[in-house]
């Protein structure tokens, strides 16, 4: 499991550069530029030049950085995880992935990048969004196609269109494809996102879709506003009860291998190797905050 | 690089700028700056843009700044921008990222 904490991921339009230039002030566990979407055709150039050169600032060395490239099938594309790669991104996300060739294509292309610009081999990482029925249909090969992949996510808008329905309050539409891609995530060992809550006046349905995913077992949430941030960091954060039982658990492992012994109790029940791992997830999620 | 025709790239947003590239008559760079901070930053303002002109391989071309407090990244962005487009024209996005 990795330990890193991805529970927001905050979508930043690439053109837009007031944005660009203030997003580092909050508290987002990522930030998500976007060349693809929420850009205009007439802008791509221009704001694949203003993210390129915000990478670079130091203001955002200290934050992990994710770029929604345009799809490689696109006059775009190619230019995007050219710049991308050069400026040292983090993550590159693939929007509307379908098949595992379109991972194994765009590895190839961030490989030729490294190379090209001498960047560490294997340095960027990369996030596969998948949006269409087909999309969940290979989920599975998605999420074992490359060793670059941090994790797979939904993305919601495209998938239902493709479903010929339309989002619900209760989310019930989705619920299929998000099993299908927690299960894909977690088979291959890696992270599940989920899509967007784009009504971002609506605290309590946002609080309601992201309380359903966390209980899923999901990574954490792309976010469109950064008002989304603490709510969600909120649902994800452990309670004090589940703080001080983590704490015990740690406490009991460690006297247990002070007296050598493999498998140790606490209050009755075995403390053994997942249960260890889950108390240090649980206070490494503390850092953050404790639910009220 | 050498400029063939007139182009814009940004917006006049706090925290952009709008830049405007033509062809030059002479063999010369001219720079026109007006800025939301002016009076403290047109000098830094004209390091960051001539240093990028110059990172571009551009000898000649007149190039004005409409500047409403852009940090020094969106400057460059949109100095870039706007001389691909007078420059490439359609062929913008062919950029050859090792020239930047």
């Amino acid at each position: 499991m990795s330990q890193k904490l991805r529970r927001s991921m905050l979508f930043v339009p690439g053109s837009n550069a007031a944005m660009l230039s203030s997003s580092f002030i909050y508290d987002a566990d990522a930030i998500m530029f976007d060349l693809e979407d929420s850009v205009s055709i007439r802008e791509k150039d221009t704001a694949r030049l203003l993210v390129y050169n915000a990478l670079q600032h130091p203001l955002y060395d200290d934050i992990e950085t994710v770029v929604r490239v345009n799809s490689l099938d696109t006059q775009f594309g190619k230019a995007d995880v050219l710049a991308m790669v050069k400026a040292g991104v983090d993550v590159i996300r693939l929007a509307k992935t379908d098949t595992l060739q379109d991972v194994l294509e765009m590895e190839m292309m961030i490989e030729q990048a490294e190379m090209e610009f001498g960047r560490e081999l294997g340095s960027t990482k990369m996030l596969a969004a998948i949006e269409s029925a087909m999309g969940i249909n290979n989920a599975v090969a998605i999420a074992n196609g490359s060793k670059r992949l941090i994790g797979i996510a939904l993305g919601a808008e495209d998938y239902v269109r493709d479903l010929r329905t339309q989002r619900s309050a209760e989310g019930i539409e989705l619920l299929f494809a998000r099993c299908s891609i927690l299960q894909a995530a977690r088979a291959a060992g890696i992270m599940a996102f989920d899509t967007v809550y784009s009504d971002s006046a609506n605290e309590e349905g946002f609080l309601q879709e992201a309380s359903l995913i966390h209980g899923l077992g999901f990574d954490g949430k792309s976010l469109i506003n950064p008002r989304q941030i603490e709510l969600l960091h909120h649902v994800f954060a452990p309670s004090q009860a589940d703080v001080d039982h983590a704490i015990a658990v740690i406490e009991a492992a460690e006297e247990g291998e002070r007296q050598g012994t493999g498998v140790v109790s606490l209050n009755g029940k075995m403390v053994d190797g997942p249960i260890i791992e889950r108390a240090r997830w649980t206070l490494e999620r503390a850092k953050s905050g404790i639910k009220r | 690089m050498e400029i063939f025709q007139r182009s814009y790239a940004g917006t006049l947003e706090s925290s952009d700028l709008l830049v405007e590239v033509a062809p030059a008559y002479e063999s010369s760079i001219e720079v026109e700056i007006s800025s939301s901070v002016e009076k403290q930053f047109e000098h830094a303002i004209r390091r960051v843009v001539m240093t990028t002109l110059d990172e571009l391989g551009v000898k000649s071309a007149r190039i004005s700044i409409n500047d409403k407090g852009a940090l020094d990244c969106v400057i460059r962005a949109r100095v870039q921008a706007a001389v691909l487009r007078a420059a490439q024209g359609e062929e913008c996005h062919q950029l050859v990222w090792g020239a930047i």
